[in-house]
């Protein structure tokens, strides 16, 4: 059996948001697991997120030396919530509620991006 | 069916360590001999009458076995539950099950850390879930913002409330000898200081101190040939619903509702029948949402609940009678605090921030990010 975590990392280097939903409740989870969070079986099939999402809530963080920046946790459509960070907005835009999609960098990491009302 | 744990133990004796900053050299084990000499001695008991142990530990792994060598004692019950800073709130109920089961006969529950002389940070779980590690998140103060924000987006909960949380916690400090925090403290003091991880200042965090405490229990009915008026467990449960915080089902409601609920059934009683109350308040926000959770008030309405003095002395509910974790001490993990004080509450043995007349405390414990929530119940004499 492949580690979850390292068939997620595999999925972020093709730029793909993956996540897994239980064949025997059909709720979905994430992070990924070798059995479902809801029910307890460990039939799970894997599927790649659309990457849009919901703002659920948001902090800035204030360090020395370094512009503030966000962490916020992310209501995915597929009905999963993540930790991830919304990119290029000021300190003073209220972000919970907002849309957001994912983007998904070089480095392999999914950060946020706003969607344009 | 839980019932039968009511009043059948007691808390015979508590006392701190040194708190604060203590002298260099000190050990997180030097102090739980300091806390667990001084509680026994008040039970009229000693080390040698021990034969139940309950600790838990930032530092050592296996905190029973240094902890039972360091004391002299040869426990034949050890429980090293660790779940955060309520691990000490969940040793009292284990404690309770052991000795109502004759597992042992005489449990003591301590815990100490040199925190602030060691490093001047908070010793905590640093290794962050694999999820959540490249978004950098300040553990565990990033946490609870992300619950407060919440909070404030759907109740309206306002950052002058969250102030005030502190507020009260200071003008009980200023009643406590032991307070490391005494100075004067506004709402605007809060609002203006350091902004940490929004919308948390370094205000609406808790103390990074060294410090430590012990509890010793025993049946109810050695507890009364004891010197201390015995102060009787009546209720107590426990409940988590997640580890890391992207986890947690709803921020603004914590599985204080399940550990209350279990608590006030064992006990008989609900949250008006409860006259002063220990909260773990390692963040502003948290009273806030234990209040709710425990039913002192409405989910959504603890903003308005610990507003304007409401929960400082001379308000409607005395809250964290102690100055809390906000201003009296915080060592790491400080559940086993709230107990000591709640038991000297309902001993009348606080001067000048002494609850009148107290017969029932609620303490609450908290662990982690919000993950571990702890309640227990207890009563004088007079409520068993």
């Amino acid at each position: 059996m492949d580690s979850p975590h390292h068939r997620y990392l595999s999925g972020l280097q093709q730029r793909e948001l993956r996540y897994q939903r239980c064949s025997a409740c059909a709720r979905t989870q994430f992070y990924p697991r070798t059995l479902c969070r809801h029910c307890g079986s460990a039939e799970l099939d894997w599927l790649t997120s659309s990457g849009d999402g919901v703002v659920y809530s948001v902090t800035w963080l204030y360090a020395k030396d370094t512009p503030p920046s966000n962490i916020a946790l992310i209501d995915v459509a597929e009905g999963f919530r993540m930790m991830s960070t919304v990119t290029g907005v000021p300190t003073d835009v209220p972000l919970i509620g907002r849309a957001v999609r994912a983007a998904i960098a070089d480095d392999a990491v999914v950060r946020f991006e706003l969607v344009a009302p | 069916m839980t019932d039968s744990l009511r009043g059948t133990t007691a808390v015979v004796g508590v006392a701190e360590s040194q708190l604060g900053l203590v002298a260099p050299g000190l050990t997180p084990l030097d102090l739980m001999g300091q806390a667990s000499h001084a509680a026994l001695a008040e039970a009229g008991l000693t080390t040698r009458d021990v034969d139940g142990l309950f600790t838990a530990s930032s530092v050592y792994p296996a905190a029973g076995l240094d902890t039972a060598e360091y004391l002299g004692i040869q426990p034949r019950y050890i429980d090293g539950t660790v779940v955060g800073g309520s691990s000490f709130v969940s040793h009292v109920l284990h404690a309770a099950a052991a000795l109502r089961a004759g597992l042992c006969e005489v449990a003591l529950v301590t815990y100490a850390s040199t925190q602030r002389s060691n490093a001047g940070k908070l010793v905590a779980r640093t290794q962050l879930n694999a999820y959540e590690a490249p978004y950098g998140p300040r553990f565990p103060v990033s946490m609870y913002a992300l619950a407060a924000a919440r909070h404030m987006h759907e109740f309206g909960t306002t950052r002058e409330q969250l102030a005030d949380v502190a507020v009260a916690a200071r003008e009980w400090a200023r009643l406590n000898p032991k307070a490391f925090s005494r100075d004067p403290l506004t709402r605007e003091d809060v609002i203006n200081a350091r902004m940490v991880s929004s919308p948390l200042t370094v205000r609406d965090c808790c103390l990074v101190t060294d410090g430590g405490g012990a509890v010793v229990l025993t049946p109810a009915e050695r507890a009364r040939d004891l010197p201390r008026p015995p102060v009787y467990l009546l209720g107590a449960g426990e409940a988590t619903d997640h580890a890391t915080i992207s986890q947690m089902p709803d921020l603004t409601t914590t599985s204080a509702v399940q550990s209350g609920r279990r608590a006030y059934d064992m006990a008989g009683l609900s949250a008006s029948d409860i006259d002063v109350v220990q909260l773990y308040d390692a963040f502003t926000i948290n009273p806030i949402l234990f209040l709710e959770d425990l039913g002192f008030c409405a989910k959504g309405e603890g903003g308005a609940f610990v507003a304007d003095g409401q929960i400082a002395p001379g308000g409607v509910l005395p809250v964290n009678t102690n100055g809390g974790g906000l201003s009296y001490c915080h060592p790491g993990m400080y559940g086993i605090l709230l107990i000591i004080e709640a038991v000297r509450q309902l001993r009348g043995e606080c001067g000048d921030r002494q609850v009148p007349d107290a017969q029932t405390a609620l303490t609450h414990g908290n662990g982690g990010v919000l993950s571990s929530q702890v309640t227990a119940i207890f009563g004088t004499e007079a409520t068993v």
